[in-house]
């Protein structure tokens, strides 16, 4: 592995396995210089840095894809199967898991919009899922993948910004959505310039503290979730520098403790975007 | 910690799950959990229902008994009183069938005792012919002295 300091080892656990373009006259880590602009995967942080934003990390979207379609695939196959007499095992989990949506719905969503509830349970599951997969020991699927010739790989696609803002930047789209179609354009515009105060003389002053509390909630939902992903992330990777005998005492409790993290992180980032859009579909 | 397309592709992947779970996961769960939910109300109302209805079963059943009971002892009392009506009617036919049994034996014996007498009073009167024909040595012509025969035999 190449990871021979603590530092390296930290830093080498923090770097997606990317692919992206690397431009023109650039020279790589084993020296060689690009003829062209090329395609490639990075094979050090520095070279997936150089390739600025057109790159995909190709393990934060391969399994946060996964999850997702692990979640519509069992979900999907409940849905199939679903019976209105008694429920079996699977079954049960999935209407919990349907109830305590209705539950944040019902507290927090005070619009009629038959989107909303299953947007929530897709957020939810999907959030919870990729979270999850912060509970396999850290070193466990980057090192398979290491034998696979992978020299980066970072399971969690949530402790990624790119994971957590692609999320954030949909609930947005969608407040946008929703304000502009219950509102109108004009609704809208106006829901912006005249709160909190309402004057024309201040209608600048709204506008910038408006759109800069639109801008926020984005931002927060996504820097939240990645936060706490990310922290928790590294307390692991650092827990696993240690002498293997002593990690348990530690990485024990930390995961446990992140059981509660990963489901309240989860229930955050939904129940924030269903007030959010509740919002969005409040006409003043 | 690189802000790149992976962004944009999550955010399609976002997009993308949402649609279908909105299309082919929501509904019909919720379609099946409605469904029981109603099938549940509609058996406890049920049941509710099925409750009020033995009651009140109950209580007619309860009421027929009742009813039932008290003409059961009526028809019992009726009988009773048949029977001692009855009863009263035979010993009454009885005594009247006794009754003029006796009468008629009576009237038999009665009959039997003048037909006796008479028997015995011509009986009588032949004798005493004879025993006066014995004494006058003569017979008696009977037309002659019938008339005193009669008398004679009118006194016995």
């Amino acid at each position: 592995m190449a990871a021979d300091t603590p530092v390296e080892y930290i830093q080498h656990h923090l770097t997606n396995l990317t692919y992206g373009k690397l431009p023109e006259g650039y020279e790589r880590a084993d020296g060689t210089v690009l003829q062209e602009a090329t395609w490639t995967m990075a094979h050090t942080g520095q070279e997936a840095s150089d390739m600025g934003f057109m790159a995909f990390h190709v393990d934060t979207l391969g399994w946060s894809i996964f999850m997702g379609i692990l979640f519509l695939g069992l979900f999907r196959m409940v849905a199939k199967k679903a019976t209105t007499g008694v429920p079996g095992g699977l079954q049960n989990v999935v209407e919990m898991t349907f109830e305590f949506i209705q539950g944040i719905i019902r507290d927090g969503f005070h619009g009629r919009n038959p989107v909303i509830a299953p947007l929530a349970l897709t957020i939810f599951v999907w959030i919870f899922l990729m979270n999850s997969l912060k509970l396999i020991p850290v070193d466990f699927i980057p090192q398979i993948a290491h034998f696979l010739g992978l020299e980066y790989f970072k399971i969690v696609p949530t402790t990624d910004p790119n994971g957590t803002f692609g999320i954030s930047i949909g609930v947005f789209l969608l407040i946008i959505f929703y304000s502009i179609k219950v509102k109108g354009a004009g609704g809208f515009a106006k829901e912006l310039s005249f709160t909190p105060f309402n004057h024309w003389a201040l209608v600048p002053f709204n506008l910038v503290l408006e759109i800069l509390g639109l801008l926020t909630k984005p931002l927060s939902l996504a820097l939240r979730l990645f936060g706490n992903m990310y922290a928790g992330e590294v307390v692991f990777i650092l827990i696993a520098i240690l002498p293997f005998w002593v990690q348990w005492t530690l990485n024990v409790p930390w995961a446990i403790f992140h059981i509660l993290v990963i489901t309240l992180q989860a229930f955050i980032f939904t129940t924030l975007s269903v007030v959010y859009l509740s919002q969005a579909h409040e006409d003043h | 910690m690189n802000i790149n397309l992976t962004l944009i592709g999550q955010a399609i992947a976002f997009a993308i799950f949402v649609w279908f779970c909105v299309k082919y996961v929501w509904p019909p769960i919720t379609a099946a959990m409605e469904a029981r939910q109603k099938k549940i109300a509609d058996g406890l109302s049920a049941a509710d229902r099925a409750s009020l209805d033995l009651e009140l079963a109950q209580e007619k059943a309860s009421k027929e008994l009742q009813q039932a009971k008290e003409e059961a002892a009526a028809l019992i009392d009726q009988a009773n009183k048949r029977a001692a009506q009855i009863v009263e009617a035979s010993k009454d036919d009885a005594r009247k069938e006794g009754d003029k049994l006796i009468e008629q034996a009576r009237a038999e014996i009665q009959q039997e005792r003048i037909q006796a007498r008479d028997a015995l009073r011509k009986e009588v009167a032949t004798l005493a012919i004879a025993g006066a024909e014995k004494i006058l040595e003569t017979s008696v012509d009977a037309k002659a002295h019938s008339e005193m025969l009669d008398k004679l035999a009118a006194e016995l």
